[in-house]
């Protein structure tokens, strides 16, 4: 799914990292436990969160995930948008809170990783 | 290659923990290692990082990229893990309210980077410190 879609499907305003708008993601992931992206998530997915700290970017670039969406209107600082601007990452933000947000997207055909499913093929 | 590099990782210093991370990815990437791998090593360093951040008294990353082989160690200077298969079990936390609150604190760090590296060695000793081993084959 292209994040323009996802962005249209979230009603979601981007706060940074406009130029990737029309870069797309395999999947998503919607979660506030940062140990449970770095062992679950796959790479190129979006994260869905409500928790807002310089470790959900670190974790998201670690992840190899280039896209957040802060769920519920979370505002992140100005420091937070720096260094996703640096890292090269879209962020937005929507009103909407985490369950409706997964709920649309998982409607619309975007998929999270499988439980059982090793991300890294191990 | 043949090429090596060390970070010092702060006790408590939530704001900057994950640079050491964000750099160690930073130049694998440019010693041209496949993204995959680089995920792997990135993701079981970021773990460690954020241990020495929220556990030790403070310690040191040290990458070392040799042809074939890429080694990180994580080291520091204490308090040690008592008993180490506990802290080896997934699930076993003695983080605090305020590190769960930043994410994480779900005890599945030490496990992760187990299962992300090739090579997991670690030894403790209480009141000495932790050595961490991580070995990743190119
Ligand atoms: N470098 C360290 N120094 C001292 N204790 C540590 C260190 N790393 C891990 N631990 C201990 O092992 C436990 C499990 O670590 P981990 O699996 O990363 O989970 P978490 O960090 O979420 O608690 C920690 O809660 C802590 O008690
Ligand atoms: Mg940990």
């Amino acid at each position: 799914m292209k994040l323009s879609q996802v962005q249209q499907l979230l009603d979601a305003k981007i706060l940074t990292g406009q130029e990737y708008i029309d870069e797309s993601v395999d999947e998503a992931c919607g979660c506030d436990l940062m140990s449970d992206v770095l062992r679950y998530a796959k790479e190129n997915g979006v994260l869905l969160t409500g928790l807002v700290n310089i470790q959900v970017l670190n974790t998201a670039d670690m992840a190899n995930m280039h896209s957040i969406v802060f769920v519920r209107n979370k505002q992140p600082t100005s420091q937070i948008l720096d260094m996703a601007d640096d890292i090269g990452m879209l962020v937005m933000q929507t009103s909407l809170p985490m369950f409706q947000a997964c709920g649309i997207l998982y409607q619309n055909g975007l998929r999270g990783a499988k439980p059982k499913e090793d991300p890294n093929g191990l | 290659m043949g090429y090596n590099m060390t970070f010092d990782v702060e006790s408590g210093d939530f704001a900057t923990a994950g640079q050491a991370s964000r750099k160690i990815k930073k130049k694998l990437q440019d010693l041209g290692i496949s993204s995959k791998i680089i995920r792997r090593i990135a993701i079981a360093g970021y773990e460690g990082e954020m241990n020495l951040a929220i556990h030790s008294d403070g310690g040191q990353i040290l990458l070392d990229a040799e042809p074939g082989v890429i080694t990180l160690r994580l080291e520091d200077t204490g308090p040690g893990i008592g008993n180490v298969d506990l802290a080896m079990t997934e699930g076993w936390s003695t983080a605090s309210d305020s590190v769960r609150e930043m994410g994480f604190g779900a005890g599945m760090g030490l496990p992760n980077m187990r299962n992300n590296a090739d090579g997991f060695e670690i030894t403790s000793r209480p009141g000495v410190g932790t050595k961490i081993k991580m070995t990743f084959d190119l």
